[in-house]
C-alpha cells in the first residue's frame, strides 16, 4: 500500500526523521486556518499517490491566509494523473541551500535491500540515474545486519554529502532504516532531502510503501487505509477477501491463480480488439476457491456498471471445477434478477466433467460453456460488443 | 534425471498437521511422494495416520532428518512462523526446502534468504508462495496436482502455479521431466536462470518451457543467462501484457513501475535470445509441439 505525503512524513516523524509541521486540509477555509495558525508563508500540496504533483500544478506558494484559500480552491478537485485530489498539506515554507536524494528499497535483483542516495535530488531521480548514474550511490545493505551508523556512514560517503551535515545526514539514514524495518516497508524515499540555510537536515517530502503481507503485526496500518479514494467495488471486494482489481473495459474476468488471470486479461485483450472490448476488472479467487468465494466474485463482477459480459475461467489443479460450477450456480440463484449479464465458462482440470455436468443440468439462460480459454475470450467478447 | 527432486527423495512436511499440511500430504502421499514424517514441536511424537499410511511428527527438522534420512523438506507453515520454520531447515542443512506459505512479509523472506547465504547455500530454498515442484512419476513436494501430465522430456519453470498446470495440460501427451513452480513474490530462492541451469545440465530434459510475468527483471536476466550458456530449445511465455501500470496483479511482485517489468520489454529479451514467445498460453504450447515433434 502506497502512503500519502503526509502519513509518510507522520511514520517519519514517530522514528525521530526531522520533518516540517503541517496539517492537512480537505477544503479551503480549513487550509486557510491552518496558514493562519503557522503565520508566516505556507507550501500548499496536493496529497495524490503519485508523482509529478508540482508540474501539474498541485503544488504552490502562498503568502498569506487569504492566498492559502485560493490557492487550495485551485488544487482541491484537481485531477493528477488519474487521481483526483480530496486533501491538501499545508507546511510552512522553506528555505532551501541544497537538494538532496535518499530512500531504501527492495533489489529484487540481488534478493536483498538497496539504499540510494544523491547530492543531486529535487528532481526526478530516475533521470538522474539515466543521464548522470555516477551522481547516484547505490548500496546494498545485509537483510540480517541491517543499517547502523557505520553503515549509514558508508552510503553517506559514497554519495558525497557535504561534510557540514554528514553526521546529521548519517542519523537521517539510521532512522529511515529503522522506520523501512519497523514499519515492514518496500520503500521509504525522501526527494528532497533539504539542508535549510542553517545547516538543519530536513525530509521535505516523502514516499513510503508498505508491505500488505506484513499488515498481522500492524494493526495500526488499517487506519492508513483511504477508504474514501478507493473504489467501491475494490473496497466490497477487499471486504470479502477477494483479490480484486477495477479495470476500465466491459469483460468481466473472474480466474483461479494469478498468473492464470493476467493470461486471461491478456487473452481477452487479444480478442476485444475486433470488437474495441477489454478486460473489466482483474479477479483471483485463489488456488483453492469453494462455491462460496465463486459466488462472490460473480457478485462483485455482475454490480460493475461497466460490464456487458463475464468470463469465467477456471483451471481446476487444488479447486474442483465441480465446486466452481456449484458456485456459479448458487451464485445466479442468489442474483436472480439481478443477474442480467451474460457469463461465458471454460472449466478445465480437476473434476471436470462433473463441473461441466452441473452446468449443463442447471442449464441456466445466461450461461455458455466453451471448451478452450481461446475460444470463450473470443465469445465473452463478443457477447460484450452486442450488449454495448 | 529430472531436477532437484526425484525417486530417492525423502520428504517431510512443516505444518504437516495443520488444515493445508494435512490435505496436501494426503495428496503428495497418493502421487507417490515417499513422504517421511512431519515437524511440529508441539505434536511431537505422536504419529498421524494418513489414509493408511502412518507418519512419525518431530519436534525439529533436524530431528526428522536424524530419523528418517530426509533430505527435502516441504513448508506449509502460516506466514507468521515461516521465517523461523524456514531458516529452522537451514539450520539443518536439509538439501532442498520448498516454501508453499502465501503472504510471507517481503522482510521476512529477505531475513531467510540472507541467512541462506551467510551459511553458504546449503540448502535451495524453491519459493516462497509457490506450487512447489514434480518430477512427475517419481516425487511430487508441494501442490500440482500429479495427474495433470506424466512424465517425459520437457522441463518447465514458471512464476505462476496455475499457468503451471495450464502449460502440463496443454503438453500433457509430451509429458515433463519436471516441473518448478518458483513463485511470484518479489523476493524467491529458486529463479528462472536456477532452473534454466538445471534443465539444461539435465540428460532427461530435452526442451524448455519458462513462464514468466510482469514486474521486476528476472526474466530479462533469464534471457542473457539462455544467450550464454543453454543449447537446448527454451519456449517462453510472460503473462501480463495488458496489465496497466501502477496496479499490482495478484501476486506480490506482479507490478509495472514506470518503464520497468513490462511483459513486452520481457518478451523482446527472450526473442533477442533465441527463446520462441507465445502471446497466449496456446500459441507457446503450440511453439513447443512443434519443437517437440522435430527434435
Amino acid at each position: 500500500m502506497d502512503l500519502y505525503e503526509y502519513q509518510a512524513k507522520d511514520l517519519f516523524a514517530a522514528h525521530g526523521v526531522p520533518v516540517l509541521p503541517g496539517d492537512v486540509a480537505t477544503n479551503p477555509a480549513d487550509a486557510k486556518a491552518i496558514a493562519a495558525k503557522f503565520g508566516q508563508a505556507v507550501v500548499v500540496k496536493a496529497q495524490v499517490k503519485t508523482g509529478g504533483r508540482g508540474k501539474a500544478g498541485g503544488v504552490k506558494l502562498a503568502s498569506t491566509p487569504e492566498e492559502t484559500e485560493e490557492k487550495a480552491t485551485a488544487i482541491l478537485g484537481l485531477d493528477i494523473k488519474g487521481h483526483i485530489v480530496h486533501r491538501v498539506l499545508v507546511t510552512p515554507a522553506s528555505d532551501i541551500a541544497e537538494e538532496y536524494y535518499f530512500s531504501f528499497l527492495l533489489d529484487r535483483a540481488n534478493r536483498t535491500f538497496l539504499a540510494m542516495a544523491s547530492v543531486e535530488g529535487g528532481m526526478d531521480i530516475e533521470e538522474v540515474a539515466a543521464t548522470k548514474p555516477e551522481a547516484l550511490a547505490k548500496i546494498h545493505i545485509d537483510a540480517i545486519k541491517g543499517v547502523d551508523a557505520a553503515k549509514a556512514k558508508e552510503i553517506a560517503d559514497a554519495a558525497n554529502f557535504p561534510a557540514e551535515v554528514k553526521d546529521q545526514v548519517i542519523d537521517v539514514i539510521v532512522k529511515l532504516w529503522e522506520t523501512f524495518v519497523a514499519e515492514d516497508a518496500t520503500l521509504v524515499e525522501v526527494n528532497p532531502l533539504v539542508r535549510d540555510p542553517q545547516d538543519k537536515i530536513v525530509a521535505l517530502d516523502g514516499k513510503v510503501t508498505l508491505d500488505e503481507n506484513a499488515d498481522f503485526r500492524h494493526p495500526a496500518h488499517a487506519e492508513l487505509v483511504d477508504k474514501q479514494a478507493e473504489n467501491p467495488l475494490e473496497a466490497k471486494a477487499k471486504e470479502k477477501g477477494l483479490n480484486y482489481v477495477k479495470l476500465d473495459g466491459e469483460v468481466g474476468i473472474i480466474g483461479n491463480g494469478a498468473g492464470l488471470v493476467m493470461s486471461t486479461l491478456d487473452v481477452v485483450a487479444y480478442a476485444g480488439e475486433q470488437y474495441g472490448v477489454k478486460p473489466a476488472n482483474f479477479l483471483d479467487i485463489g488456488g483453492g476457491a469453494s462455491a462460496e468465494v465463486m459466488a462472490n466474485g460473480l457478485d462483485v463482477i455482475l454490480h460493475d456498471e461497466a460490464v456487458r459480459s463475464v468470463f469465467v475461467n477456471v483451471f481446476g489443479g487444488i479447486t474442483a471445477c465441480d465446486a466452481v460450477a456449484n458456485g456459479i450456480v448458487k451464485a445466479l440463484e442468489i442474483l436472480g434478477d439481478e443477474a442480467t449479464k451474460p457469463l461465458v465458462v471454460r472449466l478445465d482440470g480437476n473434476n471436470v466433467e462433473e463441473g461441466r455436468r452441473i452446468l449443463a443440468e442447471a442449464n441456466h439462460p445466461l450461461v455458455t460453456v466453451v471448451d478452450t480459454m481461446d475460444n470463450a475470450a473470443a465469445k465473452a467478447a463478443e457477447l460484450a460488443a452486442a450488449g454495448v | 534425471m529430472a531436477i532437484f527432486l526425484n525417486e530417492n527423495s525423502k520428504v517431510i512436511v512443516q505444518g504437516m498437521t495443520g488444515a493445508e499440511g494435512t490435505k496436501h500430504t494426503k495428496r503428495m502421499l497418493a502421487s507417490g511422494t515417499n513422504i517421511v514424517g512431519g515437524v511440529n514441536p508441539r505434536k511431537a511424537g505422536e504419529k498421524v495416520d494418513f489414509d493408511g499410511t502412518v507418519l512419525p511428527v518431530f519436534g525439529t527438522v533436524k530431528e526428522a532428518m536424524e530419523a528418517t534420512g530426509a533430505n527435502v523438506t516441504v513448508i506449509f507453515v502460516p506466514p507468521a512462523f515461516s521465517k523461523a520454520a524456514v531458516v529452522e531447515a537451514i539450520d539443518a542443512e536439509i538439501e532442498l526446502a520448498v516454501v508453499i506459505t502465501e503472504g510471507i512479509p517481503v522482510h521476512d523472506t529477505a531475513y531467510f534468504w540472507a541467512h541462506a547465504v551467510a551459511t553458504g547455500n546449503k540448502t535451495r530454498i524453491i519459493g516462497p508462495n509457490c506450487p512447489g515442484i514434480i518430477s512427475p512419476g517419481k516425487s511430487n513436494a508441494g501442490i500440482i496436482p500429479a495427474n495433470i501430465a506424466g512424465s517425459g522430456k520437457i522441463g518447465l519453470v514458471s512464476k505462476s502455479g496455475t499457468l503451471t498446470y495450464q502449460m502440463m495440460y496443454e503438453l500433457r501427451d509430451f509429458g515433463f521431466s519436471t516441473a518448478i513452480g518458483i513463485g511470484g513474490d518479489p523476493i524467491i530462492g529458486t529463479t528462472h536462470i536456477d532452473a534454466l541451469e538445471a534443465f539444461q545440465a539435465d540428460d532427461e530434459t530435452i526442451a524448455i518451457v519458462m513462464i514468466g510475468e510482469i514486474g521486476g527483471d528476472a526474466e530479462e536476466r533469464a534471457a542473457a543467462y539462455i544467450k550464454e550458456n543453454v543449447t537446448k530449445p527454451v519456449v517462453g511465455y510472460v503473462a501480463g501484457f495488458t496489465a496497466p501500470e501502477g496496479k499490482t496483479m495478484g501476486h506480490a511482485g506482479a507490478i509495472v513501475s514506470g518503464s520497468a517489468g513490462t511483459a513486452q520489454a520481457k518478451k523482446e529479451a527472450l526473442e533477442a535470445a533465441g527463446v520462441k514467445v507465445g502471446k497466449t498460453p496456446s500459441e507457446t504450447a503450440a511453439l513447443m509441439r512443434e519443437i517437440m515433434q522435430n527434435l
